[in-house]
């Protein structure tokens, strides 16, 4: 039983990236709005070999609010994926979220959270999730690797089948935080 | 109404009812404050959203619905404050080239709704050049009534397109569109994807 469990964390902790794109696909996730971060770039990596998904890269996160509640206005679900620093500037822009009562999933990587190297990641970091809250956005947290697929599939289904703005948090713990070479 | 003011620019009443004649099934989004009182003015229905919040965002919703409905006209409205806030955008759009959308924004160099304070179009900003840089080969720039006709052509013609149009500073009766916007977002679900859009999950 022990030696079953920690298989499949070892499993989870190399192919979790691999399983969030399998949730993409079985949810039938088309637009995909990114800034990149390094905890997103094998999913980014898979979303971009894959034909029949619309991959925007954005200058800034809010412009992915907006740009999937046109999504949704044309019958295409989408998907924001993005780093705790952005979810700051996401903040207003969910106002449409709230109002047309428009399905807006996000995937969140954080930083700031969990052995954070770079002081200027933990104000936004330490705030994601109440900003979140306060813009009545339903926020879930995955904190080790076997979390994260489950989290997040249910935060999709939260979004669609609920029709407002939904997030997992993904722990830096589960990514490892960034040292800048001092480790 | 003239399609000119007393100053010769274009009124934006009457800009906009031109651009939106004979539309046939193209969606319409609007920026914020005036431009979401034109297209309303025009005629309020399904295929319009006029938009009372999320500034800068417009173009943007632009981009989703074009990519989500590739085969329908889709045109974005809005003023210069509204891009202006939005300029990123413009650079995200040109990377995509949806052939599908157009933007145009209705630029009267002010805030209108907030007192009519100057924005930096009125200060030399030029959004056509921008555009232009970001990336969109078809731009115009449209100050005269004679150029409504040709703006409106290239709207309904395939491929990518930034505008802009000098405007009056003018403020026009209010004409409100619905303000619920669970609505307006419904209505044009179903307009596009029929009863079904209600059962999407």
């Amino acid at each position: 039983m022990q030696d079953d469990s920690s298989h499949q964390r070892t499993d989870s902790a190399v192919s979790w990236p691999d399983q969030i794109f399998d949730l993409l696909k079985s949810h039938a996730i088309r637009q995909v709005a990114l800034v990149p971060d390094a905890g997103h770039s094998r999913l980014i990596r898979r979303c971009l070999a894959d034909n029949s998904m619309e991959v925007v890269s954005l200058t800034s996160e809010e412009e992915g609010i907006a740009m999937l509640a046109g999504a949704w206005l044309g019958g295409d679900k989408g998907i924001l994926l993005m780093q705790s620093s952005g979810v700051g500037n996401c903040i207003n822009m969910l106002s449409l979220s709230i109002l047309h009562r428009t399905p807006m999933p996000m995937i969140v990587t954080m930083r700031g959270d969990f052995g954070e190297f770079n002081p200027a990641q933990v104000p936004m970091g330490n705030a994601t999730q109440t900003v979140l809250e306060a813009m009545g956005t339903l926020v879930r947290r995955a904190d080790h690797p076997e979390d994260v697929a489950p989290t997040v599939d249910a935060t999709i289904r939260l979004a669609f089948n609920t029709l407002r703005p939904t997030a997992t948090l993904i722990g830096q713990r589960v990514l490892g935080a960034k040292t800048f070479g001092k480790d | 109404m003239s399609p000119i003011d007393k100053h010769n620019r274009l009124d934006r009443r009457a800009l906009c009812r031109a651009v939106l004649a004979d539309r046939g099934d193209m969606l319409v989004i609007a920026g914020l404050g005036a431009p979401a009182w034109d297209i309303t003015a025009a005629g309020d229905r399904a295929e319009n959203l006029p938009l009372w919040g999320g500034m800068g965002g417009a173009a943007m919703i632009g981009l989703g619905l074009a990519l989500a409905q590739p085969k329908r006209k889709v045109l974005v409205i809005t003023g210069d404050g509204e891009m202006l806030m939005g300029m990123g955008s413009l650079a995200t759009i040109a990377v995509k080239q949806p052939p599908n959308l157009a933007i145009l924004v209705e630029d009267n160099e002010h805030y209108g709704e907030t007192g009519m304070q100057e924005t930096h179009t009125k200060h030399g900003v030029d959004l056509v050049a921008i555009a232009q840089g970001a990336g969109f080969k078809r731009t115009m720039r449209v100050t005269k009534p004679d150029e409504v006709e040709g703006l409106r052509a290239a709207i309904h013609a395939n491929g990518l397109l930034f505008a802009s149009a000098k405007i009056g500073v003018e403020n026009f009766p209010l004409v409100l569109p619905p303000r619920e916007g669970a609505f307006l977002q419904a209505r044009m679900r179903e307009a596009i994807l029929g009863p079904q859009a209600h059962h999407q999950t």
